[in-house]
């Protein structure tokens, strides 16, 4: 499975601006909810969480040591 | 193209005006729509107008001489852009690029003077409307003594860091935000100073921690 941002439905308001930034078409509106496309295509730019609103977003990193 | 009439009624500036008055302030708007990458405006071009967003998102940022970029905040419908230079008279303080396709609205100097000048309310607004402005400057201005901010998420990022198969949170950019108590942006930027160090690198989802005593030396730990 790939490792994907996920959205907090609670929170997202359906206001599609995540879409508009994605460069992958990573994010799909169903409903009035967005949902995340599982892909490889994703770059982890994170623009969909910066610019989100309400917080609905999230891109969270795995922090590792290896040096 | 005919400017929405509902879409001045939600704009903090023109909060308070009838629609008459609402009606006159339409007649001085123009609607400009934008592609994905498009500068609005330039850093030190003179202003011309103030724009308002009405759908779509743009990043506001200041380019240094060698060629960084500082996003200094987004800008989301229903707020409003390049105000101060456009009432200071002088030039464009930040350039404003869309992230996406976006329409704005746009009034011409000259022509928000005569709305300030008819319409006493608006100057009001404006003034409270500004002084949020400055609260959040003031805000990154402090963020912006940038070393400390850098430290502060390299001892994050330590302190999170995964060993094994322990089982630590991960952490968006946000929460690390939260966390260092700074803004977004200024996560972002800190972690491309430690990745341009070498202390750090980054994958698709995974901060990878190169180096680890750079780090520990960045964050101020023993």
């Amino acid at each position: 499975m790939v490792e994907m941002p996920w959205v907090d439905v609670a929170k997202c308001n359906g206001c599609g601006l995540c879409i508009g930034v994605c460069q992958h078409q990573g994010l799909v509106l169903v409903g009035n909810v967005i949902q995340v496309v599982e892909g490889e295509d994703c770059d982890w730019c994170t623009h969909c969480e910066a610019v989100c609103p309400t917080g609905a977003i999230h891109c969270p990193y795995e922090i590792v040591i290896v040096g | 193209m005919a400017v929405q009439s509902d879409f001045f009624k939600s704009i903090a500036y023109f909060a308070g005006l009838n629609e008459a008055e609402l009606e006159l302030v339409r007649k001085h708007a123009f609607e400009k729509s934008v592609e994905k990458d498009e500068i609005v405006v330039y850093e030190g071009e003179p202003a011309e107008a103030l724009y308002f967003v009405a759908g779509g998102v743009l990043k506001i940022f200041k380019t240094s001489t060698e060629g960084k970029e500082q996003i200094l905040t987004l800008v989301r419908p229903g707020d409003s852009f390049n105000d101060v230079p456009v009432f200071e008279g002088g030039q464009n303080l930040a350039s404003a690029e869309a992230m996406m396709p976006v329409t704005l609205y746009g009034i011409r100097k000259t022509s928000f003077y005569d709305i300030l000048k008819e319409h006493p309310r608006v100057a009001l607004n404006a003034i409270q409307v500004l002084s949020q402005r400055v609260t959040h400057f003031v805000s990154l201005v402090e963020d912006l003594s940038f070393r400390q901010v850098t430290g502060r998420v390299a001892k994050i990022l330590f302190e999170h860091a995964r060993t094994g198969g322990d089982g630590k949170p991960k952490l968006t950019q946000q929460e690390m935000a939260a966390m260092a108590g700074t803004a977004r942006e200024m996560v972002g930027r800190s972690l491309r100073v430690l990745e341009d160090e070498g202390t750090i690198r980054l994958e698709r989802h995974r901060i990878i921690i190169a180096d680890e005593q750079a780090l520990k030396q960045e964050a101020g730990i023993a």
